[in-house]
C-alpha cells in the first residue's frame, strides 16, 4: 500500500531506499536483456542453419520453407528477439540437436555436478587463502609473506588444464592416491539414487559410505586445483585488506592498550575486513563456475563446462547458446548478490 | 668513460633545458627504479629471450617442426637429436616450442593492440561526452564485464569459426571493458582540469583534445594493465588451442601441443608437459614484468 503511494508521480519524493532497489532492479535487468542479446546475436551470425540442422539436406523446399516459418526466421529481427527473451524466460533454449532432448533439462542433469565441483573448490580457497592472507599481511615482509607472494604468482601463471593434467599425473599415475577422471569408479556409477545430483551428498542421504569414499577420492583432486585458483586471488585481497587495517590508528591504540596481539588482529582487524571478503569470496565463486569448464574436461568431469564444450564441437548451437546464458545468468547474480551483501553488512555503504 | 658520465648527469639533471630533455629525464629515471626491481627484470630478460627466440626460429630449431617422423615417435627426453623428445607423429617438441613462440608472441601482440584501443576509444568518448552517451557506453561494458570472460570468448568462436584469428578477436572482444573503464576514469579527471579549458578556449574542437590531449595522459595507466593482463591473455589464448577452438592441428600452438599430449600424459608424460612449461614461462614473466611497470609508473596501486 504504502509502495503505491509512493510511485505515483508528483505525490512526495521517493524514499532513498525504494530508488535505490528500483535503480539496481533496473540496472538487473538492463544487464541480462544485454547478456540476452548478445547470445541472441551470436545464435544469429552462425554459419550454421538451423533450419538445415533440423529438416536435413534431402529436404524438400516445401518442407524448409515451413520449418523456416515455424522457427519464426521470415519476422523482423526485433519480433525473433521478443520470442527469444519469452522463451528464456519459460526457460526455454530449445532442444537439443545431438540427443534431441530439451536444452533445459539437461542442464538441469549436469549443473548439480559444476555445482559441487565449485562449491568444495571455494571451500579449499577460502579455508587456506584467508588464514594465509592475514598471517603474509602480519608478518609482512617475512618468508611467510614470499611464500604467499609465490604460491599467488604462479597461480596467475599457471594454464589451469596443465596443472590438472600433471596433478593426474603425478597424484593418480605415479602415486594412486586419488581416483581417475570422472565422478566415481566404474563399479559404483549410478549406485545410489540421485536426489541432489551431487554425489557426495546423495550418498550421504543414502548412508553409502563406499561411495562417498570413491566419489571423494575422484573429487578431491579437481576441487583441490580449482581451489588454488581462488586462494591465490583470495589470499591476496585478504593481505591487501588487513594491511590497511593494520597501518590504521585504532590498531595501535589496541596495542598501546596491552590487548595481546591475537585479539587485535582477531577480534579488532579482521572483523572489519569481513565484509569485504564476502564480496571476494562471492567473486570467486563466480570465477570458479568459468575456470571449471577447462577442469572439467581434464577430468571428464560431466558438467555444465563438459557439456558446453562437447556441443560446440558439434555444432549443437542450442546446447551451447543455453549452457551461456545460464552461466552468465549465474555470475550475474553472484555479483549482484556481492554487491547486496555488502550494502547490508557494511552500515556506511547504505 | 667521461662522456658516460655526463650523460648520466644530463638525464638526472634538476634543470631540463627542453620539453624532450624533462621527457628523456622522466624516461631515465623511470629505468632506475625499475632496475632496482629484480624480479621485473627477469620477467624482461625472458621476454626479450622469448622474442629472440620467436625471431630467430629457423635458425634456433634443431629441426623442422611440420616434419614427421613416425619411426621415431614418442621419443623420451635427452634422445640423441631430440633434447625435449617428439610427440606423437614424431616430431620434435623443442622445434615446435620454438616456433610456437611466433604464435604465442603473434597473439598477445594483436589483443595488446587490439582491446586497448578499443576500450581507449569507448572510454574516453564516454567520458568526454558525458550524458546519454556516457551511460550508454557504461552500461554495454558492465554487460560485456557481466559476462563470464572464457565463457563468452568460446560462444564467439562457435559463431566465427576455430582458428587463431578468430581466437585473437573472441578474447579482444571480452577483454577489452577494464581499458574503457580506466580511460573513462581518466577522462573525467583531465576534462575539468584549467589547461582543456585553456585550450578549447583557444577553439580546439572535441576531436582535437581527445586525441592529443587525453589520449597521452592515458596511456600509462592502460600500458601497466595491458602488461598485467597479458599473462591472462595467454592463459586465454592457450586454453582456447587446447579446446580446439584457436590454431588449428598441425600448428605448433602450444595449447594444442598439451592438447594433443593429454592422449599420453601417463606413459609418455614429456609430450604435454613441456608446452606447459613454456606457457608458464611466459606468463610469469609477464605478471613479473607488469608487478615491476606497476611501481614505477603507477606507485599509487601498490603496497
Amino acid at each position: 500500500m504504502a509502495l503505491s503511494n509512493n510511485t505515483k508521480e508528483g505525490r512526495r519524493p521517493l524514499p532513498p531506499w525504494i530508488k535505490t532497489t528500483l535503480l539496481t532492479l533496473g540496472s538487473i535487468a538492463v544487464t541480462m536483456l544485454g547478456l540476452l542479446f548478445i547470445t541472441f546475436i551470436i545464435g544469429r551470425v552462425m554459419p550454421i542453419d538451423p533450419v538445415l540442422a533440423i529438416v536435413g539436406e534431402r529436404a524438400s523446399q516445401s518442407t524448409y520453407d515451413a520449418v523456416f516459418q515455424e522457427l519464426g526466421l521470415d519476422k523482423p529481427l526485433i519480433v525473433q528477439f521478443g520470442y527469444y527473451i519469452w522463451d528464456v524466460l519459460h526457460l526455454d533454449f530449445g532442444t537439443s540437436l545431438l540427443n534431441a532432448r530439451p536444452v533445459s533439462e539437461d542442464i538441469a542433469r549436469v549443473f548439480p555436478a559444476t555445482l559441487e565441483l565449485a562449491t568444495l573448490g571455494i571451500f579449499f580457497g577460502v579455508v587456506l587463502g584467508v588464514p594465509l592472507g592475514v598471517l603474509a599481511a602480519v608478518r609482512k615482509g617475512s618468508w611467510i609473506d614470499q611464500i604467499a607472494r609465490v604460491v599467488a604468482l604462479v597461480g596467475y601463471s599457471m594454464p589451469i588444464f596443465w596443472l590438472g593434467l600433471m596433478g593426474l599425473l603425478i597424484f593418480y599415475g605415479i602415486l594412486g592416491w586419488v581416483g581417475g577422471p570422472g565422478r566415481v569408479g566404474i563399479f559404483y556409477v549410478d549406485v545410489v539414487p540421485s536426489v541432489t545430483g551431487m554425489i557426495l551428498v546423495d550418498s550421504i542421504l543414502d548412508r553409502n559410505w563406499d561411495v562417498f569414499k570413491d566419489a571423494f577420492s575422484h573429487i578431491i583432486l579437481p576441487s583441490a586445483l580449482l581451489g588454488y585458483y581462488s586462494l591465490a586471488y583470495i589470499s591476496r585481497m585478504t593481505r591487501s585488506f588487513m594491511l590497511e587495517q593494520l597501518s590504521a590508528e585504532y590498531v595501535t591504540t589496541a596495542r598501546v592498550k596491552g590487548m595481546s596481539e591475537w585479539d587485535v588482529i582477531w577480534k579488532h582487524a579482521f572483523k572489519n575486513i569481513r565484509v569485504q571478503l564476502i564480496t571476494v569470496i562471492a567473486l570467486s565463486y563466480a570465477n570458479l563456475l568459468e575456470g571449471s569448464v577447462l577442469t572439467e574436461i581434464i577430468f571428464s568431469w560431466p558438467g555444465i563446462g563438459s557439456y558446453i564444450t562437447t556441443a560446440l564441437l558439434s555444432a549443437d548451437m542450442n546446447a551451447v547458446l543455453g549452457g551461456t546464458v545460464v552461466v552468465g545468468l549465474i555470475f550475474i547474480l553472484l555479483n549482484i548478490l556481492s554487491d547486496l551483501l555488502y550494502k547490508v553488512f557494511d552500515p556506511r555503504a547504505r | 668513460m667521461m662522456a658516460e658520465q655526463t650523460l648520466r648527469q644530463w638525464l638526472l639533471t634538476d634543470t631540463p633545458s627542453s620539453r624532450r630533455h624533462a621527457k628523456l629525464s622522466a624516461l631515465y629515471q623511470g629505468w632506475l627504479t625499475f632496475r632496482s626491481n629484480t624480479m621485473a627484470m627477469v620477467g624482461l630478460g625472458i621476454l626479450l629471450l622469448l622474442m629472440l627466440i620467436a625471431a630467430a626460429a629457423p635458425i634456433l630449431s634443431p629441426h623442422d617442426p611440420f616434419v614427421q617422423d613416425l619411426g621415431n615417435r614418442l621419443a623420451p627426453l635427452g634422445t640423441e637429436g631430440h633434447i625435449l623428445g617428439t610427440d606423437s607423429l614424431g616430431r620434435d617438441i623443442l622445434s615446435r616450442l620454438i616456433y610456437g613462440a611466433r604464435i604465442t608472441l603473434y597473439i598477445v601482440a594483436l589483443v595488446a593492440l587490439i582491446a586497448p584501443i578499443a576500450g581507449l576509444l569507448v572510454g574516453t568518448v564516454s567520458g568526454y561526452a558525458g550524458g546519454w552517451v556516457d551511460v550508454v557506453l557504461m552500461r554495454i561494458t558492465d554487460i560485456f564485464l557481466a559476462f563470464p570472460r572464457l565463457v563468452l570468448a568460446l560462444a564467439f568462436v562457435a559463431a566465427l569459426g576455430a582458428g587463431i584469428e578468430n581466437a585473437v578477436l573472441a578474447i579482444s572482444l571480452t577483454a577489452w571493458p577494464p581499458y574503457a573503464r580506466i580511460a573513462r576514469a581518466e577522462t573525467l579527471t583531465i576534462r575539468s582540469s584549467d589547461y582543456i579549458a585553456a585550450i578549447r578556449l583557444q577553439g580546439a574542437g572535441a576531436l582535437r583534445i581527445i586525441t592529443q590531449h587525453i589520449w597521452p595522459l592515458c596511456i600509462s595507466s592502460l600500458i601497466v594493465r595491458v602488461t598485467l593482463d597479458m599473462a591472462g591473455i595467454i592463459l586465454a589464448a592457450a586454453g582456447l588451442g587446447f579446446l580446439g577452438l584457436g590454431a588449428q592441428p598441425p600448428s605448433p600452438e602450444w595449447g594444442a601441443m598439451i592438447s594433443e599430449g593429454r592422449r599420453f600424459i601417463l606413459d609418455h608424460w614429456w609430450v604435454a608437459t613441456m608446452p606447459g612449461l613454456a606457457i608458464f614461462t611466459v606468463s610469469l614473466a609477464f605478471n613479473l614484468l607488469g608487478d615491476g611497470l606497476r611501481d614505477v609508473l603507477d606507485p599509487k596501486a601498490g603496497e
